[in-house]
């Protein structure tokens, strides 16, 4: 029974059983480098922009000064910066309803009707564009979208262009062409963020045995009864956690309002200009702060909705 | 049928198929269930028995044929549009609503108040035996109490016939013999049609008025328990309602003289010293035990005939230890059963 392995065990050999009879310290060893970097480096950065909010530019020297105020705030509230959230969260907004209502559909197709080749297809149209770079992708709405673009060219042929440019003339939605308006940005949104909206719908619509729409038709429900009473708040979490990424990003951005945007700036393209340009960075981080706050109030709204209360 | 032209059937099927694909789940199938009774649709899996279920509920459309519910067709009628209801065998409870909820979800979908909904619902709680459990979670009940819940929310519409899809199959054993007393009782108690579908053989004799047994999307017979165990019709049936030997052949031959395949359960017959006499009326085959497997209750050997074939016989253990029936492998034997319990098989 006795062999040299069994009475003499090697260092990795010693080792595995040491951590093996340890389970806290191989927890802690495990832990340790995902925690320090999250603590550290995640919330440690999030914690430096929350003090640098509270920070002012001098604006006769250009310096910034290092005491607590309130200035960067009160900015805030100035008519000119609650335009730009309120056109921001609006913008987030609408694009998060239309991720949401094309998405659905697609998600439920993929989810309960797609035979498994077509599930696959379906699957790699909803991820190839996320292969390629955003940046790319952009740029490619400018082009569609420009005056001389395949849009343009094809309302032309069909004869609607004074259609296309009395929607280009109403005020906010409307500019000099697709490309530099907000509706075109609106479009470019909706298309970057849309699988982020699909996957998790899908993810939660798939977890929904069978039998339970079965067992709603079977007593009574017509389909759009038991959509109303079964499938959609089974599938809610999944639509809450496909909004607050269509939400947030659409929040946070700064290169689709400041390639597709006209002159009416988004809180991403304004904290870009605050810090690079002007060099304010206690209002550019002041700005940050205001789509985490629309966030936790967004959230806290979801959960009073029970989207949680199915996880 | 004689006792059905009194009454419409609650179910008729006149020569229902369903494929899917080149697969024949259902396989050109007639037959009546009757108003108020206990039927139970008994076969392995994949014999077609669920999928005739589900032809019922309207969850499957037949590929042909007619079904009729009390005299009325259906075969194109959504599940909303059937006075059936169905107990499924995950369940099926919706997880985001209370058991309350969950069991009054029937009338919640025809708009009844909402003080009867509680009160009727409070009353399928008392007649499953979950008195007060309205306000608990799905997840939060073991999964006989979910049956139960199943069951209520399944009734709690009034229906006419109920289908239940192997309900009782992830019970361990002690709750489901309970579950199948409890099952019947309140099939008394409610008094409408039962259609049950289950694989197991002992539950379908337990509780059932009828029993059809399914085999590759036919129906091999249809009887009461009595006579699907005493007189089965075919080998299939011979051999998946309880134990059975089959004695073809030769060693058919040396016992009854004529080739005709015949069956012959194992509790039918003694276990003899070799020689012992034997009587008018009796059949005898003589041979060595090969086995033994002690059961408890009773003991089972298998016994290798002299004359070609094994026979399984089984014993209760009145007098014997195990011990005793141990050491009995190995002994020359003679298998003593009375003629009348020979069941000549028609066909394979």
């Amino acid at each position: 029974m006795a062999t040299t392995s069994s009475t003499r065990p090697g260092l990795l050999r010693r080792l595995s059983t040491f951590l093996f009879l340890h389970p806290t310290l191989s927890l802690i060893l495990l832990l340790a480098p995902p925690l320090l970097w999250l603590g550290v480096i995640y919330l440690g950065s999030l914690f430096a922009l929350l003090v640098q909010s509270f920070f002012r530019l001098d604006d006769f020297s250009g310096k910034i000064v290092r005491d607590f105020s309130l200035t960067n705030y009160l900015q805030l509230t100035s008519r000119a910066n609650i335009d730009i959230i309120a056109r921001t969260a609006g913008m987030a907004t609408a694009v998060t309803l239309a991720c949401g209502l094309i998405a659905f559909p697609l998600a439920y197709y993929i989810a309960r009707y797609a035979a498994p080749r077509a599930k696959g297809f379906l699957y790699l149209a909803v991820l190839l564009p996320l292969w390629s770079s955003y940046l790319v992708r952009v740029y490619s709405w400018k082009l569609i979208l420009a005056k001389e673009g395949i849009i343009s060219w094809v309302v032309e042929k069909l004869g609607l262009t004074p259609a296309l440019d009395a929607i280009l003339q109403t005020p906010i939605i409307g500019g000099p062409s697709l490309s530099f308006s907000m509706l075109g940005m609106f479009f470019v949104f909706v298309y970057i963020w849309l699988p982020y909206m699909i996957l998790p719908i899908q993810a939660a619509l798939e977890r929904i045995p069978k039998s339970l729409i079965e067992a709603a038709g079977d007593l009574g429900a017509r389909p759009g009864e038991t959509f109303r009473t079964v499938i959609l708040p089974l599938a809610f979490p999944g639509v809450v956690a496909g909004s607050i990424f269509t939400f947030s990003l659409t929040l946070g951005d700064y290169i689709i309002p400041s390639i597709i945007g006209n002159s009416s700036f988004l809180i991403g393209a304004v904290v870009l200009a605050h810090q690079g340009t002007s060099g304010n960075v206690p209002l550019a981080a002041a700005f940050t702060v205001v789509p985490m706050i629309i966030m936790g109030v967004y959230l806290s709204i979801a959960k009073r909705l029970g989207a949680f209360d199915a996880l | 049928m004689s006792t059905s032209s009194t009454s419409l059937p609650a179910v008729r099927f006149s020569n229902v198929s369903k494929h899917f694909g080149d697969v024949k789940a259902v396989d050109n199938v007639s037959t009546d269930i009757l108003d108020g009774e206990f039927f139970s649709m008994l076969g392995p899996s994949g014999s077609g028995k669920t999928t005739c279920l589900r032809l019922i509920a309207g969850f499957e459309m037949p590929t042909s044929g007619s079904i009729q519910l009390h005299g009325q067709e259906v075969s194109g009628l959504p599940p909303y549009e059937r006075d059936v209801n169905t107990v499924f065998q995950d369940y099926a409870l919706f997880p985001h609503m209370s058991v309350g909820e969950n069991i009054a979800y029937g009338l919640m979908i025809k708009n009844a108040p909402k003080a009867e909904r509680e009160k009727r619902a409070d009353d399928m709680l008392e007649m499953v035996r979950l008195p007060g459990f309205a306000k608990r979670r799905p997840s939060q009940l073991s999964g006989g109490q979910r049956q139960r819940v199943a069951l209520a929310r399944a009734l709690i519409n009034r229906p006419r016939v109920l289908l239940l899809d192997e309900p009782l199959g992830a019970l361990d054993l002690k709750l489901r013999q309970q579950m199948q007393i409890e099952l019947k009782a309140i099939q008394k108690q409610v008094g409408i049609t039962f259609i049950f579908v289950t694989h197991d053989q002992e539950e379908a004799l337990t509780m059932s008025d009828r029993i059809a047994v399914f085999n590759h999307g036919r129906i091999e017979q249809i009887g009461s328990p009595a006579e699907i165990y005493e007189h089965p019709q075919t080998a299939f049936v011979a051999g998946f309602v309880g134990v059975s030997n089959l004695i073809t052949g030769e060693a058919a031959s040396a016992i009854t003289g004529s080739p005709a395949t015949f069956s012959i359960r194992p509790e039918k017959i003694h276990l003899c010293e070799a020689g012992a006499a034997v009587s008018d009326g009796e059949c005898f085959a003589d041979g060595c035990i090969r086995e033994v497997v002690y059961l408890g209750v009773n003991t089972r050997y298998a016994v290798a005939l002299n004359g070609g074939g094994d026979l399984t016989v089984v014993q209760q253990n009145l007098e014997s230890t195990s011990m005793d029936v141990l050491g009995a492998q190995g002994r020359s034997v003679r298998l003593v059963w009375r003629r009348e319990h020979n069941r000549v098989i028609s066909s394979q």
